[in-house]
């Protein structure tokens, strides 16, 4: 189910078209195929379906890229508001346990 | 001259299939049974009769990651080399950093991978992306990223077409069977919370016109629980089994939307001599459990983003509290009219 997408206009994903050097990292990490290349040069072509989950930025090499990474995940955003901190995954058990 | 930090570790030797025991652990840790602690070793394994040339797979110490890569490279000879994510399996690890840069760098040095592998490339699952930065560990190490497919089973193709992925294998997928799989695993970590709503709604059961009521308690109660049982199986079992097919992207919209089908539909079985308004409160507290719950599996689904999960529970959490008030005030004054 490829076509899966969630809320419409969220994402904070960011590209600046001038910096790509067509390597397609993005394209080769991106579990959600929101990009695609066209003429040596990455391009969004869904948007909707990014999860933010940082791969394409981490990956840009030139740095074309950037978006917030989080997860998508409302036990951690619960507990990062318990905690006062960013959403985090540890479910306020410590780095060795998880939820996920 | 200190060669000590130059000690040779000899890589362990696995077997690709799986035993009884590997079985038995697979199906415990997805009921959430001591799931934490399911771990294997960092370091550099074996597998088969790997030589110079083989390949180099990279996978998590959570044992049902590492289980799933050997499962699926059966009769293949190649090099696995397990990262410290504390027994958490590569997406959620990459996502909190533990599968990241630092740690693959780290344990390419520590196995001396070096001495064991002459083309200098390593094969990373995709979803370790989000942790792992390609470009930084070739500059770090040496050793060029090549990120794989995003499922294991999909490994020996990948390895067989010489290392090129389609968009199927690219893919993260969330089909009925991925969702059948995680369902269990929410309904088992929530059970506490399921408990402390029984014991306030059981409660509450034994309020009545005349006092404190011993046998109100006993027959309001079985229906309580039994309300407050349907609502957490439509929130975490059946929304999630039912995701695409629910109206709303929302999953706290999901939720609300089969909580109230569900209790609808009971209520309407199950009429008894109690007042509309009980019903209405009952049917307003069902909506909001659900709706709670199957939020809460925007965690456990490959597509959701964090800003996507903060907007739609700006929306839905004050609305989950305020049906949760103002159903148990409905529940409570039923009983004095």
């Amino acid at each position: 189910m490829n076509s899966q997408s969630y809320l419409r206009n969220v994402s904070t994903l960011t590209y600046d078209a001038a910096k790509c050097i067509g390597c397609s990292m993005c394209v080769e990490v991106c579990p959600h195929n929101v990009f695609i290349m066209t003429h040596k040069r990455a391009e969004i072509v869904e948007k909707d379906r990014c999860m933010e989950c940082g791969a394409c930025a981490l990956n840009c090499k030139p740095g074309a890229l950037s978006v917030k990474q989080g997860v998508g995940c409302a036990s951690a955003v619960i507990w990062g508001f318990l905690k006062g901190t960013e959403p985090t995954c540890d479910c306020g058990a410590g780095k060795e346990a998880s939820c996920c | 001259m200190d060669f000590s930090n130059l000690t040779l570790i000899t890589p362990s030797r696995i077997d690709s299939r799986w035993s009884r025991e590997d079985i038995r652990g697979a199906l415990r840790v997805r009921f959430s049974i001591g799931r934490n602690s399911y771990r294997v070793d960092p370091g550099l394994y074996k597998l088969g009769n790997p030589g110079k040339k083989a390949e180099v797979i990279v996978t998590a110490n959570y044992k049902l990651s590492f289980d799933v890569v050997r499962k699926n490279l059966v009769g293949m000879d190649a090099w696995i080399l397990v990262l410290e994510t504390y027994g958490i399996n590569v997406w959620c690890a990459a996502g909190k950093g533990t599968f990241g840069t630092d740690e693959l760098i780290r344990q390419i040095k520590d196995s001396r991978l070096d001495l064991y592998v002459s083309n200098k490339r390593v094969i990373v699952p995709q979803l370790g992306g989000p942790g792992i930065s390609g470009h930084k560990v070739k500059e770090s190490s040496g050793f060029a990223v090549k990120f794989g497919p995003v499922r294991a089973e999909d490994l020996r193709d990948y390895l067989a077409g010489g290392l090129k992925k389609d968009q199927a294998m690219r893919s993260v997928r969330f089909d009925l069977k991925d969702r059948l799989i995680l369902a269990p695993v929410e309904v088992v970590n929530s059970l506490r919370y399921l408990l402390y709503a029984m014991v306030i709604m059981v409660g509450i059961s034994g309020i009545s016109s005349h006092g404190y009521s011993l046998t109100d308690l006993w027959n309001e109660g079985v229906l309580a629980a039994l309300y407050l049982i349907l609502a957490y199986f439509t929130g975490a079992f059946l929304s999630p089994v039912l995701l695409p097919w629910l109206p709303f992207r929302h999953f706290g919209g999901k939720g609300m939307v089969a909580g109230f089908a569900t209790f609808g539909i009971v209520a309407l079985l199950s009429w008894s001599s109690n007042p509309p308004l009980y019903f209405a409160g009952w049917f307003l507290i069902s909506g909001a459990i659900s709706s709670f719950l199957a939020m809460n599996f925007t965690g456990a689904s490959t597509y959701t983003s964090l800003s996507g999960v903060q907007k739609e529970m700006r929306l839905f959490v004050p609305l989950q509290i305020a049906f949760v008030v103002v159903g148990l005030v409905m529940i409570v004054v039923s009983k004095f009219v």
